[in-house]
């Protein structure tokens, strides 16, 4: 082996037994993302997202009876407190979760004394109850976008700074993707969301953009070392094939904890940790797929219409 | 100067051992420990919403200040420990936080209640007002029941043995609120300021009322704009789950960094322990609340944290290919991984801080767990992981590629 010379495009390519020109089937890899978003994007218009009590306000209560107990029994005793709204039951029947609008301390009283005398004893200590009023959720929708626009302008300014701007571009691109991605499926299943979700969609803001950006870290490296002649997407390609190993052994890592959160971590963190899973496997898909070749995309574009140079700045 | 590595690596090895063993103790210490939150041991999380009055005089911040300091004063007689009462001046509310209280419908009910306490004549005027009283006591009475002892001012003093010098025989009326609490009839006058409500079946219901009457009214009523409440056993529950995924995530990574980086795969795992034990003291120095989103953000910054050292570890894999020798390959990866690590985390970071500026309750729990642990993993990586490195590749030069993965006849 030769002293010091860092690997070539050939050598990049014989080291992945898998190796294929991921640069230019660019267009297959966006095809797929289309293929999940453009139904979520409908599905959003079409029925929405189902938002649970945290944005609409109202009161659930999680009631764990001794003995089991049938839905219209809780639906009669709610109707005779003059309530209604839908209620599951689970656990063999022995759990009850009641939603309804955001309830009057008294009311509230009267609705489980009543639950207690003609349906039958319940758990106090097991008993867990969210009451929001409306206003609240409406704060809470609010706050979301807004610290959705502002960590995107933050993002945007910092990777301009330390790339250039259309990586910012490219980056926030394949973000918005793995949101839609997210969002869109949450609306296809018409999965409840809490407040936890919008928690899980900023992570993934978050943490998405972490996997794209050592993906830009190399190409900004490779990119400086480029001779004149060199074409930009093979450049890319091998930029992206030199971190693979670390993009998929990471997203390995921390799909790992979030399958245990998801499976053993109890019903509260459920909503947090799916929108997670499916937010970072997205994530990682649009890294290693969308997200280079975007750039490449519109490197591209940019350089048609100039005389060609090695490479052009934003 | 080889066995001098093996020495330091073995005591690094024992160090970070007794750390953990050390460790447990104090930070799982139901008291002292890292205090939970009520999601994870039952309680009643609150947000009050203040109300402007129906003639329409705006709430002003001395009229919040007035509230806190009645509110706290009220959670402080529930007896929880460490209660959070905050005021949101702009949105002119109150946010309360009770981990760990018995009875939650009770403390609600008590935080609730503007509880104006008047005294009036037989007509139901007033005479008297809650602020003229100094003290108020629950207690045994001298026959059976309970009662609530009442100390007033010097000026509440003087107008009560009015009210009782006028209306000896008659009743007069005490209330909280528009809830009449007792009507006695007046056998003597009372000229010396102390007075004795009876009636009260237990000590709690005495001890509760004079609670209210102690710490005056409210001025500003207050509606509940948020409730959460968990019950005692359910928030254990979910304690006891969430440690179990989190031990669960663990081992599952660490096999995984055994497999795919044999040697400095272990030093990962170990780096992964140092930086689970900073990360936790670090809640516990600043009392950082565990709460359920908490713990998924911790766990999942576990996985994140890995990510530093494969990174590495990628780079110097790349770095021996290229043809230079294990020490070098160490230093070189390690520079270069680390502006490919800071780039990477700052935004991250970015995505923390926003959360937790713009999130409230759980959310922000879970921004902060987040926000510390990046800077505890990139505190680890440079710090424990380099080192343990450095004196790996110390220890002999003769020490085989491949323990790093690296298949040389690539």
């Amino acid at each position: 082996m030769e002293k010091g010379h860092p690997a070539t495009y050939e050598e990049v390519q014989k080291i992945h037994p898998l190796y294929f020109n991921i640069v230019k089937k660019r267009y297959w890899w966006f095809a797929i993302s289309l293929l999940v978003i453009v139904p979520g994007i409908i599905s959003l218009f079409m029925q929405g997202l189902n938002l649970g009590i945290d944005f609409k306000g109202g009161t659930m209560l999680d009631v764990t009876f001794q003995k089991a107990v049938t839905q219209t029994a809780i639906t009669d005793t709610m109707k005779s407190v003059g309530l209604d709204g839908p209620v599951q039951l689970s656990n063999g029947n022995t759990n009850a979760l009641i939603r309804t609008e955001a309830l009057e301390e008294t009311k509230r009283n009267e609705l489980l004394t009543a639950l207690q005398t003609k349906v039958g004893e319940y758990d106090k200590t097991t008993l867990k109850e969210d009451k929001v009023g409306p206003a609240m959720g409406q704060e809470l929708t609010r706050n979301a976008f807004l610290a959705l626009i502002i960590a995107m302008g933050l993002m945007i300014a910092y990777i301009s700074f330390r790339f250039q701007f259309v990586f910012a571009i490219s980056g926030i691109i394949a973000l918005l993707h793995d949101v839609l991605v997210v969002v869109g499926l949450f609306s296809i299943f018409q999965w409840q969301i809490d407040s936890s979700f919008v928690a899980a969609v900023l992570t993934i803001f978050g943490y998405s953009i972490n996997d794209t950006v050592v993906i830009f870290d190399r190409i900004r490296e490779n990119e400086a070392k480029m001779r004149r002649g060199d074409s930009y997407e093979d450049m890319v390609d091998k930029s992206v094939w030199q971190t693979m190993r670390r993009s998929v052994n990471t997203v390995v890592t921390v799909l790992i904890a979030l399958f245990s959160v998801y499976i053993l971590g109890g019903e509260s963190t459920k909503v947090f940790s799916l929108a997670m899973l499916l937010g970072v496997f997205s994530g990682a898909y649009s890294s290693i797929f969308n997200a280079s070749q975007i750039l490449v995309e519109i490197k591209k574009h940019m350089k048609n219409p100039r005389r060609g140079g090695k490479t052009v700045r934003a | 100067m080889r066995r001098a590595n093996i020495i330091k690596l073995v005591t690094l090895v024992l160090l970070v051992a007794a750390a953990v063993a050390l460790s447990i103790k104090p930070l799982v210490d139901p008291v002292k420990g890292i205090p939970l939150g009520l999601d994870l041991r039952g309680g009643v999380h609150l947000v009050l919403q203040a109300e402007p009055n129906k003639n329409g005089t705006p709430i002003t911040t001395d009229d919040m200040d007035k509230a806190k300091a009645i509110i706290s004063k009220r959670v402080n007689d529930l007896g929880v420990s460490e209660p959070i009462v905050q005021a949101d001046y702009d949105k002119k509310r109150m946010v309360i936080d009770l981990a760990g209280v018995t009875d939650p419908d009770k403390a609600v009910d008590i935080l609730k209640t503007t509880a104006k306490l008047t005294f009036r004549d037989p007509q139901g005027t007033v005479v008297l007002q809650g602020d003229e009283l100094k003290d108020a006591k629950g207690g045994q009475g001298q026959d059976q029941g309970y009662v609530v002892n009442l100390t007033f001012s010097s000026d509440g003093a003087k107008k009560f043995g009015d009210l009782t010098t006028k209306y000896i025989g008659q009743r007069i009326g005490i209330y909280l609120d528009d809830k009449l609490l007792t009507n006695p009839t007046v056998n003597t006058p009372i000229l010396n300021g102390q007075a004795e409500i009876t009636g009260y079946a237990t000590l709690e219901e005495a001890a509760n009322s004079a609670v209210l009457m102690r710490s005056g009214s409210l001025p500003v009523s207050m509606t509940i704009a948020e409730k959460r409440q968990v019950g005692a056993s359910l928030g254990i529950d979910s304690l006891h789950k969430s440690i179990k995924a989190g031990l669960y995530g663990l081992i599952f990574i660490f096999l995984f960094m055994l497999v795919f980086y044999r040697l400095p795969g272990v030093v990962a795992d170990f780096s992964l322990i140092v930086y689970g034990l900073i990360v936790l003291w670090i809640f516990w120095m600043f009392r950082v609340v565990l709460t359920l989103p908490g713990i998924a953000g911790f766990i999942l910054s576990i996985g994140m944290a890995v990510d530093f050292n494969i990174i590495i570890y990628e780079r110097v894999k790349e770095e021996v290919r290229a043809g230079k020798s294990l020490r070098a390959g160490v230093e070189a990866g390690f520079s270069r991984a680390f502006i490919t690590v800071i780039d990477a985390h700052v935004t991250t970071f970015i995505a923390a801080m926003t959360l937790y500026y713009f999130g409230s309750g759980s959310i922000r729990g879970f921004a902060l767990t987040l926000g510390v642990g990046i800077i505890a993993s990139l505190f680890t990586a440079i710090t424990f992981t380099r080192l343990v490195l450095r004196l790996i590749v110390g220890t002999s030069s003769k020490i085989k590629t491949t323990w790093f993965g690296v298949r040389r006849e690539v």
